[in-house]
């Protein structure tokens, strides 16, 4: 084994060319994903989350401009990769699990023939090899072998996001990237998918990156969490660091802005402010507008990193250890 | 957004204001179409034409002699040889009857204008109408209204329009009317029933209807609105079908018009000039352009618009 | 408002809403020349009631038939059959189940929707101003300068200030949230004594949900609005509703007061939903949800209890017997489970 970590993002940044201006989705964002391990990445909706996700693939739509950094997958530097070069890497080492994936199946064939048929793009092995396969990856995510053989619309939203799953899985990548695969679907089974997703993490020894607005799905699924707003990775650490002792306001004010079913009923709090437009970021910190612990330095000049062993955030007045 | 409204004064400032918004988004959508190259192109040869059409009657009471110049029962005494090529004198030289062409040019297309405009509207009318009623009410309405625009799309137009100009003479006016109605009832209440469907499904619907509003209310003030980018792109291409229609019409000579530009090869071709186009090219290129010409402007301006109104075509 | 101005009105005890027997039943596979047998049971025989100024969660996964509940109390669905017994003690007690024409037009001032999506319950051709001031428009109440009036002092309300730099800005010019505010101004313009929210902060970013839920719980306080607040997310419910209803295909297993059921949930689905919901705190290890897979068809389903084909509690008594019907499990607390 190399002594690279498995993924290892470093100063990642992406733009947008709209009519309206340029914007600036990921800015400059690094991080890195040990073999093994799963990263929940939690934002809101535009803070960037979803675009870091395709420009991890180099899926970004044509608008968009990888300007500068790496994205190293064993060492190797995606973004400096031709795009057949690129197409090797995806799905075979790199699998994804989109939310509308789900819409992605096509209706008028057979989901396995459609499993197949994605498949035969990856590999030369015998039809009858592959037909056997589709059947193992079936039983890895719970769905009957009956159901090979059927059309999508036979299908209900949870049996075609684990048809989906087992897609991804086909090819035994090192990597899979699931932004917000349950967030169409019921509690109960985002229940049973979310379980599922930790039982073949452990079986096959897969990374994965978790990408979710929802804390509590966040807290489930990852050993390590990333905080995103604005573009930026604002609160990197382990789990139970992030979620026992947050540093940055925005982390801290998303998790008291958590309504729970279990143990008292606290006050929610409200965040006050609207989320920035990306067109015109806020100066300095872009969370200073919304953010009560607010001084003077933050709307002029961009935060310092606060670290507390592996433990970041990115914060000017962070609060006592 | 510095709209901004006094309360004591405000009935009177609401209306300003909206004023100042649909200004607002007419500006927006201009300096989008400025944008797209073939509106821009097609907007271009469309005010060509217009020019023309517009300094017919100008030329007619100035420079032009009546006797001379009038398209219709003018005769170019100047000239010794009917058809003559042109001259300073006839820029477009004369017809076989030995009237002016560029006069018969330029009368022809004001017709032209009136037609395929008038046609548009009528159509467009209809259409979106009867898309947002069917679309609407659904059920035994949505039935009846479909199957009938099944039929008019199923109507040979150019058989009936024939048949009718046999019967009761059909001039611009009347040709305008029958295209409309034909591609109004048919066609475009067809497109524009699909376009309704997608707007009855919305919620602000549902939030009408919660809120009080009737069919009347709902209809022409919600769905109406949302299908009027649609229809007026289904206008452009009206257009361009009536002068079609019209031209062929014409040269088959089944119309009762006085001058169009179909009529202009018509007549070409009943005096026997048509195929010896090289020698008599102004017999037949200039209508026959012009035809062409515009038919395909109000089509680019129609593209343009699409590109505007869906902006998944829109290149960023 | 109106509803809160007449504590002393002769009809005081009667509930605001009394829903018996509500049933609405969609022909699966319509044809116009057979005719169907088939229905789909979306909602069948609910019952409950909803007082006013209260606030009650209809909580369920999707296709469980809440939405279909909420918007037959307001109509926008016509119910199959029951009644649903309206009386916010400014007038005769009505039954709203089988109104037409203009009293329904008339009932319209009284209950209103709040939609679950921000983008798509606003007419993206109309201004902030004509959005809000729609019910006033249909309804014809006031003039123009009235109404103008009145939006100014909804979209105070609802904290979208100073109010006339939204008053003629379009939907798309702002964002989730302000858009669901927009979306309550429009609802409580009318000074309505109930309100179907449908999932109204299901789409919106955490950090601007909260301030919504927060609004809209401070404005059913103040105007003694009642509330049906239909989500699939107990959390919030909790957080919104003083009692929850729990619907599972098209009935209602279990009702009651809020804490209580979230304490001790009786009904088996009840105690899966609870259990599935994720919780923020990696060092917690959820249970794994008892619950087997298995779908009844809502195609003409059989009689047996509808959980049936899923429960872990289940035997042969809830097999050969009907539905069961709500029976109280605690103070507060109705449940239909013959093995709770």
């Amino acid at each position: 084994m190399s002594g690279y970590p498995l993924l290892a993002v470093e100063d990642l940044t992406m733009h947008y060319q709209t009519r309206a201006g340029e914007v600036c989705a990921v800015d400059g964002v690094s991080l890195s994903l040990e073999r093994g391990q799963s990263l929940g990445l939690v934002g809101e909706s535009g803070c960037g989350k979803s675009s870091l996700a395709l420009a991890l693939l180099r899926l970004q739509p044509e608008n968009a401009q990888i300007l500068r950094g790496k994205v190293l997958l064993d060492g190797v530097d995606l973004v400096s990769l031709s795009e057949e070069e690129m197409r090797k890497y995806r799905w075979n080492r790199i699998a994804m699990v989109f939310q509308s994936a789900m819409n992605a199946l096509d209706p008028v064939y057979r989901v396995g023939d459609q499993i197949i048929e994605a498949l035969e793009q990856h590999s030369n092995a015998a039809r009858q090899d592959m037909v056997e396969r589709v059947g193992e990856l079936y039983k890895l995510v719970n769905l009957s072998p009956n159901f090979i053989q059927r059309y999508p619309h036979e299908y209900s939203g949870g049996m075609k996001q684990r048809a989906i799953i087992a897609m991804a899985l086909a090819c035994e990548p090192d990597l899979i990237i699931a932004d917000e695969p349950t967030t169409a679907l019921d509690v109960i089974v985002q229940d049973h998918i979310l379980r599922e997703f930790g039982n073949i993490r452990k079986e096959l020894n897969m990374s994965m990156l978790y990408i979710s607005h929802d804390m509590a799905v966040i807290a489930e699924v990852s050993d390590v969490v990333a905080v995103m707003y604005a573009g930026k990775i604002v609160e990197y650490g382990t789990a139970e660091e992030v979620f026992n002792k947050p540093i940055h306001p925005y982390t801290r004010a998303l998790m008291s802005a958590f309504p729970s079913v279990t143990g008292e009923k606290h006050e929610l709090a409200t965040l006050g402010g609207e989320p920035p437009n990306p067109l015109d970021l806020p100066t300095g910190c872009h969370f200073h507008p919304r953010c009560p612990f607010a001084t003077e330095v933050c709307a002029e000049q961009e935060p310092p990193t606060v670290r507390r062993g592996d433990h970041w955030a990115d914060c000017w007045n962070p609060p006592e250890d | 957004m510095a709209v901004d409204v006094a309360p004591q004064e405000a009935a009177p400032s609401i209306r300003k204001v909206r004023l100042t918004l649909a200004m607002r988004s007419l500006r927006e959508n201009w300096s989008l179409f400025l944008g797209t190259r073939i509106g821009v192109i097609g907007l271009v040869i469309i005010i060509f034409y217009l020019v023309l059409a517009l300094a017919h009657p100008i030329l007619m009471n100035t420079v032009w002699e009546e006797r001379v110049y009038d398209p219709v029962v003018g005769y170019a005494f100047d000239e010794t040889r009917q058809p003559a090529p042109p001259s300073w004198n006839h820029l477009l030289g004369t017809d076989p009857l030995g009237r002016d062409v560029l006069s018969q040019l330029m009368h022809s297309a004001r017709t032209e204008f009136l037609l395929g405009l008038l046609a548009a509207v009528v159509t467009v009318t209809i259409g979106t109408t009867v898309g947002a009623v069917a679309a609407y009410y659904g059920g035994i309405i949505d039935t009846i209204l479909m199957r009938f625009a099944d039929l008019m799309v199923m109507m040979p137009g150019i058989s009936i329009l024939i048949v009718l100009s046999a019967l009761i003479g059909v001039e611009h006016f009347e040709l305008a009317l029958i295209i409309g109605i034909l591609s109004g009832f048919g066609g475009a209440s067809i497109l524009l029933k699909s376009q309704a469907l997608s707007v009855v499904v919305k919620p602000y619907i549902e939030a009408a209807r919660a809120a009080g509003g009737g069919p009347l209310h709902i209809i022409f003030i919600h769905i109406v609105p949302n299908l009027l980018p649609l229809s007026f792109l289904y206008m452009m291409f009206t257009v361009t079908g009536a002068i079609f229609s019209e031209a062929i019409l014409s040269f088959l000579g089944l119309l009762d018009v006085r001058m169009s530009w179909g009529l202009m090869i018509h007549t070409t071709e009943a005096a026997g000039y048509l195929l010896q186009v090289g020698a008599y090219w102004w017999l037949i290129f200039p209508a026959s352009l012009s035809i062409t010409l515009l038919c395909t402007s109000f089509y680019l301006v129609g593209r343009a618009m699409d590109e505007i109104v869906n902006p998944r075509l829109r290149r960023l | 408002m109106a509803a809160a101005a007449q504590p002393t009105s002769p009809n005081e005890d009667r509930p605001l809403l009394q829903v018996e027997g509500l049933r609405k039943h969609f022909p699966a596979g319509s044809s116009r020349f057979r005719r169907n047998e088939r229905f789909i049971h979306a909602v069948d025989d609910v019952n409950f009631t909803l007082g006013r100024g209260e606030s009650l969660g209809l909580v369920g996964e999707s296709g469980c038939g809440k939405t279909t509940t909420g918007k037959m109390l307001v109509r926008l669905i016509d119910p199959s059959d029951g009644h649903v017994i309206f009386d916010d003690g400014t007038g005769e007690p009505t039954d709203i189940a089988t109104l037409r024409g203009r009293p329904l037009k008339e009932f319209r001032k009284h209950a209103q929707m709040i939609f679950q999506d921000p983008y798509e319950s606003m007419n993206p051709r109309r201004t902030i101003f004509d959005t809000i001031a729609e019910p006033l428009q249909v309804q014809d109440i006031g003039t123009l300068v009235d109404r103008l009036d009145r939006v100014m002092e909804m979209l105070a309300l609802v904290g979208l200030t100073p109010p006339r730099t939204f008053l003629f800005r379009y939907p798309h010019e702002l964002s989730g949230g302000q858009r669901q505010r927009v979306a309550i101004a429009r609802a409580l313009i009318v000074e309505p004594s109930f309100v179907v929210a449908d999932e109204p902060t299901s789409m919106l970013d955490v950090s601007v949900r909260t301030g919504v839920m927060q609004l809209m719980a401070d404005l059913a306080d103040g105007l003694g609005i009642g509330y049906l607040y239909i989500t699939h997310d107990l959390a919030v419910a909790r957080y919104m509703c003083s009692r929850i209803a729990v619907m599972y295909l098209g009935k209602i297993v279990e009702i009651g007061d809020t804490e209580e059921i979230l304490r001790s949930p009786q009904h088996p689905y009840t105690q899966a939903l609870l259990s599935a919901v994720p919780v923020p705190d990696p060092t917690v290890a959820r249970e794994p949800v008892k619950i087997k897979g298995g779908v009844t068809t809502l195609i003409n389903p059989p009689a047996q209890c509808r959980f049936y084909p899923r429960c872990p509690i289940a035997d042969d008594y809830c097999e050969t017997n009907d539905h069961p019907p709500l029976e109280h499990k605690g103070q507060e607390q109705e449940v239909a489970c013959y093995k709770a």
